[in-house]
């Protein structure tokens, strides 16, 4: 089990998670992890995966591969991603570390609990009630709407085919933007880059504030503290079932 | 810097007279042309084809279906992206068009009849329209309910239509248990075993057709075509 005391880099935590998700993730491990020499690492791969999500379990494996083979070895890792359309592929991969961790061999890993990012923000429950209010309804995150030429404009073909931004878009009713950041400055961009995204879609927007939703829990809940605490009431509780 | 055979090779690219090659370079330009999805170009050679005596299912079958048949291998296999697919799903559209009065003058038995739509609570239709052209493109008559399909309206057209194979598509998480909802229903009423059902979807995966008591996944159009065409073949060999 993890011990925030030692030195030992296999001991450690890696959060790997979607390019989309950098920012959020960024301030959360630094939030969770108070230890000083920093007990939890970030990787992200390409957001642009978001329009590729057959390809995420793959590149997930390969990057924690290629992370081993530079001596990079870590005892959990939490995947920010949520199923993001892979059809399960990744928490087949989860399921396939966990048993490979139970044998000894690698470490643990799970992966944000929901669908996608857009639910594990907005919380199960606060995005159920977003999709039974209008079905016809396209997401963004801040990230998606400051970069909203670049992964869905052209990302999506649209840019060189304006046909198909009728394919993609035509039963939509409105955009949502679901807002992470606490800077209010911020924000007002955030805020900006939706409207023009939302107007280039001809949708009309509305804003919720979200904040980092479940996924500061997630993170939280990976953090060497968090893990030690967890360690210690198990084994407290074994010791007091011992006690006649 | 290019050199002069590339400058050349380019220009040749841009205008090759389709109606200067033999049946069987116009079949492969046309393969290249839809799968870049060259629409005009489909629809000229698909043209040409028909005024050298082709039969339009012939058209059909050699040029538009099996070009879309690769298009589906590059997008399973990664190599495409939803993008050109949906390029290369017009310009097979727009083969379609000039094919599908000419299909309906040949009165040909379809191979099958299917209702297809995607489940209630959930608006996207991309991959469940590329299934509808495969089908059809395959000889199913296809009757399309379009998106946010509630159980009622599944039932009605069933009843309307009595067709051979109920599809079903959600992209969503949150959508696609609906289409428990519809197979229990049609358990409910005594109809499950009067329906082949087919289910499909990016969040899907074969364990969930099984838990959710379809005959078949389809993990994209193009298996969707060749599954519909194998269940009905088998429920018929074994009638």
């Amino acid at each position: 089990m993890l011990n925030p005391g030692t030195t030992d880099p296999s001991r450690r935590v890696l959060v790997l998670g979607c390019g989309a998700l950098a920012n959020e993730l960024k301030a959360l491990t630094k939030q969770a992890d108070n230890s000083e020499r920093g007990d939890i690492d970030i990787e992200c791969l390409p957001a642009k995966l978001h329009n590729r999500p057959a390809l995420i379990a793959g590149e997930v494996r390969d990057r924690l591969a290629r992370l081993s083979a530079e001596g990079r070895t870590y005892e959990r890792v939490l995947l920010g991603y949520g199923d993001c359309g892979s059809a399960g592929a990744i928490d087949d991969l989860c399921d396939e570390f966990e048993r490979a961790h139970a044998a000894g061999n690698g470490p643990a890993m799970t992966r944000v609990p929901g669908a996608h990012c857009y639910e594990f923000f907005a919380g199960a429950a606060g995005f159920s009630q977003l999709s039974d209010d209008e079905p016809a309804t396209f997401y963004l995150t801040d990230y998606l709407a400051r970069h909203f030429d670049l992964l869905v404009w052209k990302g999506l073909g649209i840019a060189d085919h304006p046909e198909l931004a009728e394919m993609y878009f035509g039963n939509y009713r409105r955009v949502v933007l679901l807002t992470q950041t606490p800077d209010a400055a911020e924000r007002s961009r955030v805020e900006a880059c939706a409207r023009a995204g939302a107007e280039r879609l001809g949708l009309r927007l509305e804003v919720v504030r979200t904040g980092y939703g479940d996924l500061a829990e997630a993170v939280a809940s990976v953090s060497v503290a968090s893990i030690s605490r967890a360690t210690s009431m198990e084994t407290s509780s074994a010791t007091q079932r011992k006690v006649p | 810097m290019a050199d002069a055979a590339t400058v050349d090779s380019a220009d040749a690219d841009e205008d090759i007279d389709l109606s200067a090659l033999d049946d069987d370079d116009l079949i492969a330009q046309m393969h290249d042309d839809l799968y870049d999805g060259l629409g005009p170009e489909i629809v000229e050679g698909t043209e040409l084809l028909l005024g050298r005596g082709w039969a339009a299912d012939k058209v059909l079958n050699e040029a538009l279906v099996e070009a879309m048949r690769i298009v589906g291998i590059d997008f399973r296999d990664g190599i495409l992206f939803v993008p050109e697919v949906l390029l290369a799903a017009n310009a097979m559209k727009a083969g379609m068009e000039v094919l599908r009065p000419l299909l309906a003058e040949t009165g040909a038995e379809p191979i099958g009849k299917i209702v297809i739509g995607t489940v209630k609570g959930d608006i996207h239709d991309i991959g469940k329209n590329l299934v509808g052209m495969m089908l059809e493109g395959a000889g199913f008559e296809v009757v399309d309910l379009g998106i946010n399909t509630d159980v009622d309206e599944f039932l009605g057209a069933l009843a309307e239509h009595r067709p051979d194979i109920l599809g079903m598509s959600a992209l969503l998480t949150t959508t696609m248990p609906y289409m428990k909802v519809v197979v229990d229903t049609l358990i409910e009423q005594g109809l499950r075993d009067d329906y082949l059902v087919i289910v499909g979807g990016a969040p899907l995966n074969q364990e969930f057709g099984e838990a959710v008591g379809a005959d078949a996944y389809c993990r994209d159009a193009a298996v969707a075509a060749e599954t519909a065409t194998d269940l009905i073949r088998a429920r018929r060999a074994a009638a």
